[in-house]
């Protein structure tokens, strides 16, 4: 089978996220690479891309949805890829059902879980907040897979790949909204969905600079830091914080609430990881329920003496 | 302005999920229905944008007969009317059939801002907002956080993963909407006397659900207890060494 995979970067450095989907893509045939701007292509062929179709960023500066989804549209016309991956990312999300429309062809949206079986295209998928999972088949080809990030392994497979431009051909209808300004969050940190360790607070960090030792103990471990609504609502924390039903979806290897109660809303955003650590006064928190590793205690008095256990065991 | 917002009816969001007997949906048994959350923000929004510039804001909803409900509770809240799509097993129908349904009844109402939730809390797909702009051939920008509308443009401001992006479009546009500053505000008494007075328009529609099958749907896995490490600090050495040594995960 033929593949096609969205590739994202950021300066040049290609996301984690994009490596995973060229990973599951290759199981199941050759990966082609559509990259728009300059990125290091290396790492696509050490990953297992054999084409990579480069797109010039000039024509697409500044970003448009509708434009990238045009040159998409043009690379699959031209390819003929069987699966179109995207990572469920703001970007693929974005992009990806606006090619979809565009190809009238069927997306399924933020997969765990993928394989093809005899032309069958299975996937996996959270519903209800994650609190129950979809098995769905889809009997169509071409189609649109998004894969959440974190959710399968980015493994190396070195190839040597062709590298070939692709012109940019769009009109005035596809760049309709266009980004005017780009804000940059202050938090050098990585991004939330595709960190490997989280480290959130929640009510009970008491204000703003109550993050302190959660960002001391999340820079130990090169972690992301999220809150819970409770955190964002009060003003501590900025939304693109929030972990929950009406916040991020996190799948981290490893997540440590601190001071957050385990609303179910709260859960819908990081029930998916693999280990969670709770940090509770109250020993009848929900979060407990769902936590494999709990203290019981303080958490102004147990996060510094926690960073320095960490620090000791990875120096 | 005229603004359509489209609406869906969904378990609130902290329902128990139990598995229905055909084991491909929920039971839906004792479960309290709601506005998607994310269209709860869009309403909030819309209404803020009539109280600014006037206008007329119209709810969209394709669901079964119960979505009435969430379309009154919109209602109380402020909007104008309402367009009821009647449709059985919506909950994780095939977005582009969604979709296409919605766009057929937005064409046949004038409108300048159409809102829909980043996504809906049972399918959520993220899909039919942007899907619905592209079948009407609308520009889009999905995961709004903050809006500001003028009588031809609007400004907003869009999350992503490393901070915001900030579009100004002229109208009319199609916005997704994700969580805003602006918390959903309570019906009034008065509003929910006036909604049973508004519009609702009602039409037995149904939609094809395409390529897709619902072939399983399963329950997270049970699991073990909280291992409880501790009762203070002194317990963070022991739990930096099952985090290292048996979880593996640092
Ligand atoms: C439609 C809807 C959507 C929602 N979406 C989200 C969402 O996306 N994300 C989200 O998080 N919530 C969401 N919520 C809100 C959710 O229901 C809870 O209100 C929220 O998660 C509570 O946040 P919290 O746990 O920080 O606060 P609380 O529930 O107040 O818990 C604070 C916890 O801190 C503990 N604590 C206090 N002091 C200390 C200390 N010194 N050391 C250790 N522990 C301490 C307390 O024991 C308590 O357990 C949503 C709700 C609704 C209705």
């Amino acid at each position: 089978m033929k593949n096609l995979v969205f590739i994202e970067h950021a300066d040049g450095k290609v996301k984690k996220a994009s490596l995973e989907i060229i990973s599951v893509a290759l199981e199941y045939g050759d990966v082609s690479a559509i990259v728009v701007g300059d990125v290091d292509s290396a790492t696509l062929s050490q990953f297992g891309a054999s084409k990579i179709i480069n797109v010039a960023q000039d024509a697409l500066e500044p970003y448009s949805s509708g434009a990238y989804a045009k040159v998409i549209v043009d690379c699959v016309n031209q390819e003929s890829p069987d699966l179109i991956f995207f990572s469920a990312s703001r970007m693929g999300m974005e992009i990806a059902p606006l090619v979809a429309a565009n190809l009238k062809i069927s997306m399924a949206s933020d997969c765990i879980g993928f394989s093809v079986d005899n032309g069958t295209v299975k996937i996996d998928r959270p519903v209800y907040s994650g609190k129950s999972f979809v098995s769905v088949a889809y009997n169509q080809m071409p189609m649109i897979v998004t894969i959440r990030p974190n959710s399968f392994e980015a493994k190396e497979n070195p190839v040597s790949a062709e590298s070939v431009n692709f012109a940019a051909n769009f009109e005035q209808n596809d760049i309709a909204s266009r980004v005017k300004e780009v804000i940059a969050s202050v938090s050098e940190r990585v991004d939330l969905t595709e960190a490997n360790i989280v480290v959130s607070g929640g009510r009970g960090v008491g204000g703003p600079e109550g993050f302190a030792p959660i960002e001391l103990l999340a820079d130990e471990m090169s972690a992301a830091v999220g809150a819970s609504r409770a955190a964002v609502d009060a003003g501590w924390r900025d939304h693109t914080d929030q972990v929950g039903q009406t916040g991020k979806t996190v799948t981290p290897q490893l997540y440590i609430a601190c001071g957050i109660s385990g609303a179910i809303q709260h859960l819908a955003g990081m029930s998916g990881t693999k280990t969670i650590v709770a940090i509770n006064k109250d020993p009848d928190a929900p979060i407990f329920k769902i936590a494999d590793y709990g203290i019981v205690g303080d958490l102004f008095e147990v996060l510094p003496i926690l960073a320095e256990e960490i620090k000791k065991i990875r120096s | 302005m005229k603004i359509i917002v489209c609406v869906k009816h969904v378990p609130a969001t902290d329902a128990r999920i139990k598995l229905g007997a055909d084991g491909k949906s929920i039971d839906e048994t004792g479960i309290n229905f709601i506005i998607n959350p994310y269209d709860e923000f869009a309403i909030e929004e819309a209404l803020l944008i009539k109280e600014k510039l006037g206008g007329e804001i119209m709810i969209v909803t394709l669901g079964e007969s119960s979505a009435i409900e969430s379309i009154r509770k919109g209602l109380a809240m402020g909007a104008d009317k309402a367009v009821h799509l009647v449709c059985e097993n919506v909950a994780l129908a095939d977005p582009w059939a969604v979709a296409n349904r919605l766009a057929e009844e937005i064409r046949e109402h004038d409108s300048d801002l159409i809102l829909c939730g980043k996504n809906s809390a049972d399918a959520q797909n993220q899909q039919v907002g942007s899907l619905v702009a592209a079948m009407l051939e609308k520009p889009v920008v999905t995961s709004v956080v903050e809006i500001e509308a003028e009588e031809n443009t609007v400004t907003v401001w869009r999350e992503i993963e490393s901070g915001k992006e900030v579009y100004e479009l002229s109208l009319p546009a199609l916005l997704t909407v994700n969580k805003t500053e602006h918390e959903p505000r309570y019906a009034s008494l008065r509003g929910i006397m006036m909604a049973k007075k508004k519009p609702v328009e009602t039409k037995d529609v149904s939609i094809e659900n395409g390529a897709i099958v619902v072939e399983e749907m399963s329950l997270p896995k049970a699991k073990e207890p909280c291992k409880i490490v501790g009762t203070d600090a002194d317990s963070s050495g022991d739990l930096a060494n099952l985090l290292h040594n048996e979880a593996k995960v640092i």
